[in-house]
């Protein structure tokens, strides 16, 4: 079974890296878009190869489901830029390249230090349910009730703030 | 003798461990066939499905439908297959090739997908996922993605403009649906169907009217059938979001769409009227597989009949009835029930079952008399005297403002 | 068991898209192909296309969409709590009540500015 997940991961973080590649040389939006649900579509399943289901169906009703929406509307509320008609490379994408392989490698030395990247996970519990554990701790005073409800607060600026932003005021509409 | 699903499948588990596969080959083949049978299954259904809709809609406008292929026009939807088969399949000109060719597989692929998690009978559970409900919603979004790429694909003004009030509609309806379906999961105590299921000794219905009416009503919109029906408005857009595709194409998004109204049926079944529970269902599993279906082609039965009854809804209208009266109706409900599902102590109890009861008609009366106060109130206003030839009252106004 | 459902899950995902695969494949080999410019045009009620498909949309779309968000990523937090809310001692209830209370005061600003209204 190891094996099999192993390829499994190896296929699914490929497409996954290849469709990312794609968003960023695309050159109509829309495709760009489409190439990023593909991605996001893709850590879904990273997600549910790791056994952590609630993150991957989350990762999709949100990401894909309304994140990838409010992208494709965003384009399509612009006039005509979706295909990108100039040169896709200036003269400094070998300095881009260089510093992105630089992050890469030290993203990858801080992980490989780390002592608990080493050491095999424990099988779960067959009785373990994350999904509760996760809903004891968001609630629990010495869990995350604080950022719970900050989560909350943040997500009414997040409205707000968009309906102050995209929305001119209409004192007369109600 | 009383589960013969499950027979077959111990047969073939012995006869494959019998050829010396290893064991986990042995599940990864026994899961294969298990997820072809269901998916064939269903999809078997779905081509029966065509020959329900066209019956019954026949019934609801006094005609009598299919009749002549076949006792009863049986064989009609065979004969409809078959069309769709040979026609010739157009892309237009300035279609993008590969988006527009994917769309219409999505389409059914999202819907067929659902089953995978829906549970058929108490031993055919088919997957027993502890984040069934939320998969629904997932596999939901995926659907919308496949509107918006027809309609995008198309290169036509109306396939873009009906996707875009599909999906709006969608995105509206959604909040309401995944809050209401929070009130079945508070009920069970789990997010997995299956559990759901098994727990409703005391169908839902009874114990969450209103999440139940409201389940329905976002179910319908989800589906964009009328008279949520913005998408495919035929006297302005034709067709909406599929109005290019042609032949089989075609036949995708009118399958899937059937498929998804009966998926939303038994969905509904699954969350409010029992599942597969029955009488005798826990003893001969098969009668599951029967009443689940029964309870899902009722509900089919009414989205139909709601369908064939109602005019479409304005797009103003549709949007202010989901934010302004479904999603306060539906958080309210929801708060009511985790509150007394706290007070009230275990689900099964009497009092429990009648709590939840008469607190969910007590929601009703206060937004019955509350709407009953607005729109009298709202009745007052419109019949003030007031100059008539308001400037933005004109008609040319008023077509500006709707478009 | 659990592994055994996603695997199901799993493989469903990767069969579903094949079944209509199939069905989109068949009409290739049958079904006739005589395309000609006037039928590879765009649909319009029979009137020529004037201009590109991309018409401008109005900006009520994309703020429908940004609430849409936000309720989207409130509703995936309550999921756990109402999963675990029987394990939970009274005062969850009344964190999760002022949870959404918060953003009900947000529903509330976005209808009294007529953010929520299509017009």
């Amino acid at each position: 079974m190891m094996t099999v997940s192993l390829i499994v991961f190896l296929i699914v973080a490929l497409i996954t890296l290849g469709s990312a590649l794609m968003v960023v040389i695309a050159r109509n939006l829309v495709h760009s878009a489409l190439w990023l649900v593909l991605t996001l579509f893709g850590v879904a399943i990273l997600f549910g190869l790791l056994q952590a289901g609630f993150l991957a169906v989350v990762q999709v009703v949100i990401y894909i489901g309304a994140i990838s929406i409010l992208i494709i509307f965003a384009i399509m509320l612009t006039r005509r830029i979706a295909s990108d008609t100039g040169p896709r490379f200036n003269e400094n994408w070998g300095w881009a390249l260089g510093i992105s392989l630089m992050m890469f490698a030290a993203l990858v030395w801080v992980i490989v230090s780390w002592p608990g990247f080493h050491v095999q996970a424990q099988p779960l519990d067959a009785r373990f349910e994350p999904v509760v554990e996760l809903g004891k701790a968001l609630v629990s005073p010495n869990g995350y009730v604080l950022p719970f409800e900050l989560a909350s607060v943040l997500l009414l600026a997040a409205l707000i703030g968009a309906i102050v932003i995209a929305w001119e005021r209409k004192p007369e509409g109600r | 003798m009383t589960d013969p699903i499950n027979l077959i499948a111990e047969w073939l588990r012995g006869l494959l461990a019998g050829w010396g596969l290893s064991s986990g080959l042995v599940i990864f083949i026994m899961t294969l066939l298990g997820v072809v049978v269901t998916a064939a299954f269903v999809l078997l259904m779905d081509v029966f499905l065509v020959w329900v809709e066209r019956k019954v809609v026949a019934r609801f406008q006094d005609r009598l439908g299919p009749n002549r292929l076949g006792p009863f026009g049986l064989i009609q939807p065979l004969a409809d297959v078959i069309k769709l088969l040979i026609k010739e399949d157009i892309t237009p000109i300035g279609a993008d090739r590969v988006v527009y060719n994917i769309a219409p597989i999505l389409a059914l692929a999202t819907v067929l997908v659902l089953w995978s998690v829906i549970p058929l009978s108490p031993t055919v559970l088919g997957a027993d996922i502890n984040v069934g409900v939320l998969f629904i919603v997932a596999a939901g979004a995926i659907g919308t993605l496949g509107i918006i790429m027809a309609g995008w694909a198309s290169n036509n003004k109306y396939a873009l403009i009906g996707a875009f009030r599909m999906v709006a509609e969608i995105v509206a309806y959604e909040v309401p649906m995944v809050i209401a379906l929070m009130v079945p999961v508070i009920l069970a105590r789990s997010m997995s169907i299956g559990e759901i299921v098994q727990r409703q000794t005391i169908w839902y219905i009874v114990l969450a009217p209103v999440a139940a009416l409201v389940f329905l009503i976002t179910a319908i919109a989800e589906l964009g059938r009328a008279p949520f029906d913005l998408s495919e408005a035929e006297s302005e857009i034709v067709a909406g979001f599929h109005i290019e595709y042609t032949g089989m194409k075609f036949g995708m998004f009118y399958a899937g769409e059937l498929l998804h109204a009966l998926t939303m049926g038994a969905l509904f079944a699954s969350f409010f009227l029992g599942g597969w529970r029955g009488p005798f269902a826990e003893q001969v599993p098969i009668l599951g597989v029967f009443y689940l279906f029964l309870k899902a082609f009722f509900i089919y039965w009414v989205i139909m009949w709601v369908k064939y009854s109602l005019p479409r809804i304005r797009i103003d209208h549709l949007m202010e009835f989901s934010w302004k009266f479904l999603t306060p109706l539906i958080l309210a409900v929801v708060m009511i029930t985790a509150l007394l599902d706290k007070l009230l102590g275990e689900p099964g109890t009497l009092i429990y079952t009648l709590g939840m009861l008469v607190a969910n008609l007590i929601v009703v009366w206060i937004t019955l008399t509350l709407l009953r106060t607005y729109f009298r109130l709202e009745r007052k206003r419109v019949g003030e005297e007031r100059p008539v030839a308001a400037p933005d009252l004109t008609p040319a106004a008023r077509i500006e403002r709707t478009s | 068991m659990q592994t055994q459902d996603w695997l199901f899950v799993g493989i469903f995902i990767v069969l579903a898209p094949l079944f209509p695969l199939i069905a989109l494949l068949i009409p290739r080999l049958i079904a006739p192909r005589k395309p000609n410019p006037i039928k590879l045009e765009t649909y319009e009620c029979g009137m020529e296309t004037v201009g590109p498909a991309w018409v401008q949309f109005k900006v009520q779309y994309y703020i429908f969409a940004l609430i849409f968000l936000v309720f989207d990523i409130e509703m995936v937090f309550l999921y756990p709590w109402a999963v675990s809310l029987n394990l939970l001692p009274f005062y969850a209830v009344v964190e999760g009540i002022i949870f959404v209370a918060i953003l009900v005061a947000g529903l509330l600003y976005a209808w009294r500015n007529g953010a929520l209204k299509w017009a």
